[in-house]
């Protein structure tokens, strides 16, 4: 039966569903809008057939729920054999799935197993037309992401085969505004997993509640190569503190070891879009550009004046930031008194 | 057990005029490097064949020229190296990828071990491991930081999550995909670089003269086996572009939107007037 649908994989651990499922919603539901079809939350588990009024309240129309106690926890083989015979069972037009570390473990191996395309890592999803040796598809899924190191963006197409299949990066997208009153329809589905494909066992899985939250921040200051060391990071604490900021940073400050990756902003790291962004020191890599270029407004520090973070920033000082961010908390702090 | 790997573009500096009209890339115009997550991979097989023994294959797909990270593999322990090299392969997405790998992997025959990098830095999809796994039927732990225990035809490891880590097993035979977490690849051995270092596919031979080729056979007798689609029983049209569902629609360059642009002075002055401007519109309180 070909249902025609958008589906979103709903990835959930212990019964908690992860955001970049619910962001998916959104986008998906934008999709399914555009070409006049339903939207699917499918979501696997044990014990998860309470989530389903979550779903719709995000943007699902249905909720596919397959329960079996094998998919207790997440290993790839239960999880994508299910997912297969359900999309094999509706034939849903396009799947959509976290850029997570499961969802990458798991939506390769489902399009290997049903041979067709995915794209990884999408920033953008669209529909549009495609028109390649004249043939014309109509309503296909343009799959946009950023390739080679983030100096280019690609649309990826997969034509000829349903469903088309992306994964997105948590952050990009954003979730629909929460309508509990939105209701829809539950499809239970009983899913077939014999003993031979249990392979894996999950012994412990340790998890840290996240520390850093650049995510949900009004406003970030991200420190660069540029700051110079890894003491000199206290200025730009100094100035979150003052500002009631989060301290984020580009991925050369991560690797140079002055900082911690969970602060790292940028394709590789999170994606903000806060109100106000503050770079100190960073010289503004595409790839870091990528994860902060929404951001309300931004404010560049640099010493170099041909640093090209200050092509995408409002405010630009040029000067050394061990001057220049002393001098900003001195007259922040006279100016609030 | 059996390592793929990947040569890549050094993904730094690439610019439009590296893609063809179908969207791929033009290797040949990129500096050409061993995938980093893949020497990782190199390293935990080899690290692997040290504590429980074993014969560690490498194979890779590319173009001829990516023979130069199978004999890298070889000067830091691999005992065989294969190369996949055919006109048909070129233009492969993942999935053309993965059918070709996992029918050379049938041709290598029987293994415990499949292990590759997490992902390459040319793509970064991160897709291949787990496909190839699906073609051979076998078992996948993706994102392996450490390899814990193995015994009893059994595996355990530690693979990252989100914030945190997970503790799994599995049965063999499994492929792995390992992260740069696992290891410090080793250094090429200076003694495997003196026997291999003339070691090359039949391709190679055929641009040297005899006495230099000849040299590598009295060094080793080691020569690098290169297969195309026929000797791997490839279906053509499963291969390179025309066994690819995605195609790339458009490439464009990032541009950069501009923007209204302040230019605040350092000084006091200048810092007191963005200031009030920002607390003026209730940006900063």
């Amino acid at each position: 039966m070909s249902t025609n649908e958008v589906w979103v994989y709903i990835e959930q651990h212990d019964g908690k569903i992860s955001d970049v499922s619910l962001e998916l919603l959104g986008k998906g539901s934008e999709l399914a809008k555009n070409l006049k079809v339903q939207t699917g939350a499918v979501i696997p588990g044990s014990k998860v057939k309470d989530l389903a009024p979550l779903l719709f309240s995000y943007g699902a129309d249905k909720v596919y729920i397959a329960e079996d106690p094998s998919l207790a926890r997440y290993t790839t083989l239960p999880y994508a054999k299910t997912m297969v015979d359900l999309i094999r069972q509706y034939q849903p037009q396009i799947v959509l799935y976290g850029a997570t570390v499961t969802g990458r473990d798991l939506a390769p191996r489902i399009a290997s197993e049903i041979k067709v395309g995915l794209t990884a890592d999408c920033t953008n999803l669209k529909i549009g037309d495609y028109t390649r040796k004249e043939k014309e598809y109509k309503n296909i899924l343009y799959q946009i992401r950023p390739a080679f190191g983030g100096n280019i963006i690609a649309t990826i197409v997969s034509p000829e085969q349903r469903p088309q299949m992306a994964t997105v990066r948590e952050g990009v997208m954003k979730m629909n505004n929460v309508d509990k009153s939105r209701k829809g329809e539950v499809v239970e589905f009983t899913p077939t997993i014999a003993k031979d494909i249990i392979r894996s066992e999950v012994l412990k899985r340790v998890q840290h509640e996240k520390k850093v939250n650049l995510k949900g921040a009004h406003i970030i200051i991200s420190g660069g190569i540029g700051v110079g060391s890894k003491d000199n990071f206290k200025l730009i604490y100094d100035l979150a503190h003052i500002l009631g900021a989060e301290v984020g940073a580009s991925r050369a400050a991560v690797d140079a070891g002055y900082i911690p990756k969970d602060h790292q902003v940028g394709q590789t790291g999170t994606t903000v879009r806060p109100k106000l962004y503050i770079a100190v020191g960073i010289s503004g890599s595409i790839q870091h550009m990528a994860g902060m270029s929404e951001s309300n407004r931004v404010i560049a520090i640099n010493s170099d004046p041909e640093a090209p973070i200050f092509k995408l920033a409002h405010y630009g000082i040029v000067g050394d930031l061990n001057e220049v961010i002393p001098r900003f908390i001195e007259v922040y702090k006279s100016l609030k008194k | 057990m059996i390592v793929l790997v990947k040569q890549v573009p050094d993904t730094q500096n690439i610019k439009g005029d590296a893609m063809t009209p179908e969207g791929t890339v033009n290797r040949a115009k990129l500096p050409a490097i061993f995938n980093p997550e893949d020497l990782n991979a190199l390293e935990e097989a080899l690290k692997l064949k040290d504590k429980f023994g074993g014969k560690v294959t490498v194979i890779t797909m590319g173009p001829p020229r990516a023979a130069d990270i199978l004999r890298e593999s070889l000067f830091k322990g691999a005992d065989d190296v294969v190369l996949l090299s055919d006109k048909i392969f070129a233009g492969a997405d993942t999935l053309a990828t993965s059918y070709a790998l996992s029918l050379a992997v049938k041709k290598v025959g029987d293994f415990d071990i499949i292990l590759c990098g997490r992902q390459a830095i040319d793509g970064d999809t991160a897709q291949v491991g787990p496909q190839t796994a699906e073609k051979l039927g076998v078992n996948q732990v993706t994102f392996v930081d450490r390899v814990i225990d193995l015994k009893d035809k059994k595996i355990t490891v530690e693979r990252s999550i989100e914030g945190g880590f997970e503790e799994v097993t599995s049965t063999l035979p499994v492929l792995l995909t390992v992260t740069e977490e696992a290891n410090d690849p080793r250094p090429a051995s200076a003694k495997r670089v003196c026997a291999y270092k003339r070691a090359m596919t039949p391709l190679e031979t055929q641009t040297y003269d005899d006495d230099y080729v000849n040299g590598a056979d009295k060094n080793t007798g080691f020569k690098i086996k290169l297969w195309g689609h026929e000797d791997i029983g490839a279906a053509p049209e499963q291969c390179g572009l025309s066994g690819s569902p995605t195609m790339v629609k458009e490439i464009e360059s990032v541009v950069l939107e501009a923007r209204d642009f302040k230019n605040i002075d350092k000084s006091k002055v200048g810092i007191e007037s963005l200031i009030k401007e920002l607390m003026t519109e209730h940006i900063i309180g």
